[in-house]
């Protein structure tokens, strides 16, 4: 497959300025359109583009993870983020809120249940492009 | 705070993820899995013990008050059916680990056990009616894959039927919610009973009863949305099929038995009557289509369908005696239906084939399988004193104490009719000598086979002692419909906790 040079380079830049905006998506999704889903969706293009870019393997590379096992990993997150209220004493996925902290925000469980999101969506969408394109 | 209440939900996801983790390591899934599955059970218990003890239990979820935030209710009957859940997922994990192949195990057959599982036992659990929605598609995405995964030609056929009837069964359901949202203004199934009696529009509440009937009915295989059921149970391998028959059709009665008991209540003599009806044509069609039959799952899958038939003539009487008589057969049918379909997958691990025409002489190699085939086929028809002669007891008794003969003569022409088919597998596969043109020259010795006999033997066991002393399920099933009568206590419960 041939990829165009116009393509290649710019994913080169891009790769690292998708992932970072979608870190910004996460962080604002609190109060503000945004979030782990949108956030997620983001990362994954971005890893997406460089895999049409260059190649599938290349993109793997990239990742340095296996996709399956970021979407344990969210699972994972989310689940134990609504699960510590448990541990509280209150009723399942109760929202527990530490305090305000500048650039992050405001942080408690429901923050982490997005970063669960957020790993979730990565894990999922990539491993269908990648599964799809390697299908070829 | 009931923490037993969140676990039956907890348990098999928590279970999935780590076997999601642990994806290329099959001996590990294989264990996690069965102690998953074990786990799910020991809660089931757990959770019917505490039931009985304090009565309904719920959790407002993230502590939102009842009618605005997600409520989680577990009366008798939710318990019964998690502990089922367990019993069945226990079983068929342990059948699964020597009758699965590497293949599909290599792309997640353990995982998607465990999400179908999280799905059936949050549906269960639910009392929520869009909640319950969500879980329905969880259970149905799993089903889905498990369906297909393998990619054989006669499961991608089976698979495209049960996924197009299942999704139009959800599409009807989402429509009845949000038709019922727009009505009342709520989706909490507690607040629902309350407002629907109080509607201003009586007509628009059973139009949208009988929407739910249908959707309801579709999942449940119920007379006449039941074909797609047939068509694609025998198509995936036999730990699947068993899963699927114990498990999802039982999720679409209990939803219609909650739907007909808590929500719409306000025009029985309309709306259970169609039930009854229904309920009758329902058995009739199953058992005729089983007749016509040749292949061991297909047989079995007609039965189902028959089975499913009984199970809704309790709701469509009514009487706490009928109801009591639907939990008891949902209980001994999960059982006894597994167990058959776990026995069919034995005979084709022996000899290769469904078919009938192409078994034979299973009863001279292998008396005690023979046996164990004996004890759930006979159940199934109804015959003193296995447990399903106590599940149609109650029933009939309660059908002529309503005098709805029709309905109990029906059910008696039914059970004949399932003697006919049960002894046509008897004759074929056990009974009749083995053909001379077949292939297999070795018979391995059950005891090879561990892992598939075990459930077979637990469960035809549990049948003979549910049959034996059927006192103790017979007393609790009585209990968990009293309670389902009692919708004061249930709206109770919900709400009189929420509100502090």
């Amino acid at each position: 497959m041939r990829t165009s040079i116009i393509l290649s380079t710019a994913s080169r830049y891009l790769l690292p300025l998708m992932p970072l905006f979608s870190i910004f998506l996460l962080l604002r999704g609190h109060n503000e359109p945004g979030g782990g889903f949108v956030g997620g969706l983001v990362a994954a293009a971005a890893f997406a583009l460089y895999a049409f870019a260059h190649n599938v393997k290349e993109a793997r590379k990239a990742l340095r993870v296996e996709p399956r096992r970021l979407i344990g990993v969210g699972l994972f997150i989310a689940v134990g983020s609504a699960a510590l209220s448990v541990f509280n004493g209150k009723p399942f996925m109760t929202g527990l809120w530490y305090k305000e902290v500048p650039v992050l925000g405001k942080l408690g469980t429901p923050f982490l249940f997005d970063i669960g999101v957020y790993l979730v969506v990565v894990g999922v969408t990539l491993t269908i492009i990648f599964s799809l394109a390697e299908g070829e | 705070m009931n923490i037993l209440l969140i676990l039956p939900i907890l348990i098999p996801f928590i279970t999935g993820i780590i076997l999601i983790l642990a994806w290329n390591n099959q001996l590990g899934q294989k264990t996690l899995s069965v102690v998953g599955a074990s786990l799910l059970l020991a809660t089931g218990v757990g959770l019917l013990l505490s039931v009985w003890e304090d009565g309904i239990q719920v959790v407002q979820i993230g502590n939102w008050p009842a009618p605005f935030g997600i409520t989680l209710v577990a009366d008798l009957l939710s318990a019964i059916m998690v502990v089922l859940a367990g019993l069945m997922s226990t079983s068929v994990i342990i059948y699964s680990l020597t009758s699965m192949d590497p293949e599909r195990e290599s792309f997640g057959y353990h995982p998607l056990f465990h999400i179908l599982l999280m799905g059936i036992c949050g549906s269960f659990l639910t009392g929520d009616i869009f909640n319950l929605y969500v879980w329905f598609e969880v259970m149905l995405i799993s089903s889905f894959v498990l369906v297909a995964l393998g990619g054989e030609k006669a499961q991608l056929e089976g698979g495209i039927k049960y996924v197009t009837l299942n999704l139009i069964s959800s599409a009807i359901f989402l429509v009845a919610v949000g038709i019922l949202y727009g009505m009342v203004g709520t989706l909490n199934m507690a607040d629902l009973a309350n407002q629907l009696d109080n509607a201003k529009q009586p007509g628009l509440v059973t139009t949208l009863a009988i929407l739910f009937m249908i959707a309801f009915g579709l999942k449940a295989a119920m007379f006449p949305l039941f074909f797609w059921l047939p068509s694609s149970y025998h198509t995936p391998p036999v730990a699947v099929s068993a899963i699927f028959s114990g498990l999802l059709t039982k999720v679409g009665v209990y939803t219609l038995i909650r739907a007909f008991t808590l929500l719409f209540v306000q025009d029985v003599e309309y709306t259970h009557t169609i039930l009854l009806v229904a309920s009758g044509l329902t058995m009739l069609t199953g058992v005729l289509g089983a007749a016509a039959q040749n292949e061991f799952r297909r047989i079995l899958s007609f039965h189902i369908v028959s089975q499913i038939g009984y199970m809704v003539m309790g709701l469509a009487l009514y009487t706490p005696l009928a109801l009591a008589g639907s939990i008891f057969y949902i209980a001994h049918h999960i059982i006894v239906k597994t167990n058959l379909f776990l026995v069919s997958g034995v005979v084709h691990r022996l000899r290769g084939s469904y078919h009938l025409k192409q078994l034979g002489g299973m009863y001279h190699l292998y008396p005690m399988l023979a046996i164990l085939f004996l004890i759930p086929a006979f159940s199934l028809a109804g015959i003193p004193p296995l447990s399903g002669f106590w599940a149609k007891f109650v029933l009939i008794k309660a059908g002529l104490q309503q005098g709805e003969y029709a309905i109990v003569a029906t059910a008696l022409v039914v059970s004949l009719l399932t003697i006919f088919s049960m002894t046509k597998i008897w004759g074929e596969v056990f009974w009749k000598p083995e053909l001379e043109s077949s292939e297999v020259t070795e018979n391995p010795p059950l005891s090879s086979l561990l892992h598939l006999v075990l459930p077979v033997a637990a469960l035809a066991a549990i049948t003979v002692m549910i049959g034996l002393f059927s006192e103790p399920l017979f007393i609790l099933s009585t209990r968990a419909a009293e309670q389902l009568l009692n919708r004061e206590a249930y709206i109770q419960a919900v709400l009189g906790l929420g509100v502090q």
